[in-house]
């Protein structure tokens, strides 16, 4: 398993997009095509009936995803099917529900088996994840906590103090989806993150555009980019490959 | 976590944004809860505005047709806006007054709590917005009319399900986009803490009510307490001053809708399993890869996938049964009441009235029912209606 750590090397670029939309055949593909693009760090969604932090980009792929059938099971098998030819860390993202009801180690053990190196669970704060915490660890998976405009400042430390493969810094209010504006002061979080850990600090939601990619890769170690590549698979559907590719190519070059 | 636990369930289980507007809020509460003005302010509008307390009745042509133990209604029916919702409404909304916050979102699936909400704001000057399900909006319809009418905005959730899951997904979202200015007034025994504890608190009048009356007319506590539940406030507002009287049966009436052996039903702990959703853990109907499953009820206040944390504890240690009712049970009971009694109920609270025929012949004479008459039934009669294959305007 390829660690976290290995994409912040330099300031890294992480693209998100979502297990089973189209299909799981042709995620597999573009997965590898955001590798090749420059992308860093994948964060791979699994889709969830009920994605209560996402706007309606990737609320509709999520829905999309479980239309075509996509099951916990086919995301593992799709991910293990590209273990060897990664280069970058995967990650996954989803909420509390299927991990907890697959069995926190039964689904930290196969993310080991597939080559995943951590997990993001948006329904799941700090105060709630000792329970997801210990089965991961032991399958050497690190469970990455979010930081939003409204942490407080002492919560914020204790967020940084504990915090594993890298903290995601949620650019602003609401859900995902693509932002013209974030107007948060974001350094002044950044730099409460840095006095509490080296861990690295990555900066979501809300970012398309590689003038936004570069604005924020002046202030945090990565930038994540989810909306922004979703859509082109909306619209694209299995054709999105170039496109994608220019797209994430593009976001890299911007930083 | 501990704190909001019932036994293994509750917790706090919440995107990051909404994290610090739970702990203002558990803060708040905490502070409210012991304060004398504020309880004389909710006390007073309580018995003023809202009509407290609601009257026990006894049902006799109920008990009559019935043959068996005593059946009493407690009218929850008979407060201002027709149901429980305005006892947790008031509450919340003089807390949120109090914690400066001027505007106010709810999620509503009948529309009972998103009128009772709207009916607090009017009252309060505070600004709402309701979250209702399309096909909810559909089937009570005049429901979005009086809120509308009391000024409050109206969103027609269209995502997912499209019913009140769906609608409490939406509001959830839409608290994280604008927190500082705003209170959720969320309508039931569920959600992230401190909900549950706060919501049970203010529904809790209930039952406090029911025993002093059953007291003063009896002279004895009930043998059973019985409530339909969705997410389950009237039924934890119902049970919980009884709790430690073991003599006391807790009995939550689920919807089974078309059956519980088709895919057409709410009944959560009858057929569901533990989960994490909507901010808890709880019991969920859901598939084996922990999507929440697509639920029915003929009673839009009931079509809810999940059941209040402390129920689901109730439920695990044993101290509460949980019972699946049917819509057809259900609409016949509401013909009943409506028939023998000339009380027309909601048919989420005809759920309860049904299987409370039933005990009170198991039970036999000499026993005593409460059963928790949560809500009026004008709302439905339209869908009653449709059901029965008649076409009237509503």
């Amino acid at each position: 398993m390829i660690k976290i750590a290995e994409a912040f090397r330099d300031t890294a670029s992480i693209a998100y997009l979502m297990a089973g939309d189209p299909d799981l055949r042709t995620s597999a593909e573009y997965i590898l095509t955001a590798q090749d693009a420059g992308a860093d760090l994948i964060e791979i969604g699994i889709p969830f009936s009920d994605p209560i932090a996402e706007g309606e980009v990737i609320q509709a792929a999520s829905m999309r995803a479980l239309r075509a059938g996509t099951r916990l099971d086919g995301v593992f098998e799709m991910v293990g099917s590209i273990k060897e030819k990664m280069r970058v860390p995967m990650v996954f993202m989803t909420y509390a529900n299927p991990v907890f009801v697959y069995g926190y180690g039964r689904f930290f053990a196969r993310c080991a088996e597939v080559g995943i190196s951590g997990i993001i669970i948006p329904d799941m704060p700090f105060e709630e994840q000792t329970e997801a915490k210990s089965a991961a660890s032991e399958h050497g998976i690190e469970v990455v906590t979010l930081v939003a405009p409204t942490s407080s400042k002492n919560r914020i430390a204790e967020i940084a103090r504990t915090a594993e493969g890298f903290v995601y810094v949620v650019s602003s209010m609401g859900v995902t989806g693509v932002r013209n504006d974030i107007a948060t002061d974001i350094s002044t979080i950044v730099n409460e993150i840095k006095r509490s850990t080296d861990v690295p600090v990555a900066i979501g939601f809300g970012i398309s555009t590689p003038e936004q990619a570069k604005q924020f890769s002046n202030i945090a170690d990565g930038v994540i980019v989810g909306s922004a590549i979703v859509r082109i698979i909306a619209q694209y559907g299995t054709e999105a490959k170039q496109e994608l590719h220019d797209y994430i190519a593009a976001m890299k070059r911007g930083m | 976590m501990d704190k909001g636990r019932f036994g293994e369930f509750g917790g706090m289980y919440i995107p990051e944004t909404l994290v610090s507007a739970l702990y203002e809020l558990e803060e708040a509460y905490c502070r409210y809860r012991d304060d004398k003005e504020f309880q004389a302010e909710l006390s007073g509008l309580l018995k003023n505005y809202a009509g407290r307390p609601s009257l026990l009745y006894y049902a006799e042509n109920l008990t009559k047709h019935a043959g068996g133990a005593k059946i009493y209604l407690k009218r929850e029916d008979m407060n201002h806006t027709g149901s429980h919702k305005i006892n947790n409404v008031l509450g919340q909304a003089l807390l949120a007054k109090r914690m400066g916050k001027t505007r106010i979102i709810a999620e509503t699936g009948a529309g009972q709590h998103g009128v009772a909400a709207a009916t607090a704001a009017a009252l309060l000057g505070l600004e709402c917005e309701v979250f209702m399900g399309k096909e909810d909006t559909e089937r009570q319809a005049l429901n979005v009319f009086r809120m509308r009418m009391l000024g409050a905005k109206v969103h027609t959730v269209m995502s997912g399900t499209m019913t009140l899951k769906d609608a409490v997904n939406e509001t959830m979202r839409e608290w994280s986009k604008r927190v500082a200015d705003t209170h959720y007034v969320l309508g039931s025994v569920m959600g992230p803490h401190p909900f549950p504890m706060m919501v049970r608190d203010f529904q809790s009048v209930i039952g406090k009510e029911i025993r002093a009356q059953m007291i003063e007319t009896e002279g004895c506590l009930p043998d059973a307490v019985v409530a339909c539940v969705g997410g389950g406030s009237n039924a934890i507002g119902s049970f919980y001053d009884f709790i430690n009287d073991r003599s006391v049966r807790l009995i939550g009436c689920e919807a089974a809708g078309r059956g519980i052996d088709t895919e057409k039903h709410a009944a959560s702990i009858t057929c569901g399993s533990v989960g994490i959703f909507h901010g808890m853990k709880s019991i969920f109907c859901q598939d084996e890869f922990g999507q929440i499953s697509p639920v029915y009820s003929i009673s839009a206040g009931l079509d809810y996938p999940g059941i209040g944390p402390e129920h689901a504890n109730l439920h695990r240690t044993g101290r509460a049964e949980y019972v699946p009712v049917t819509d057809d049970e259900a609409v016949d009971a509401f013909q009943l009441l409506t028939r023998t009694e000339g009380i027309i109920p909601a048919i989420e609270s005809a759920h309860a009235v049904s299987y409370a025929v039933r005990l009170a012949k198991e039970m036999g004479v000499g026993r005593n029912i409460v059963v928790c008459l949560s809500g009026r039934g004008d709302k439905d009669v339209a869908a009653i209606a449709r059901y029965k294959g008649e076409d009237i305007d509503d």
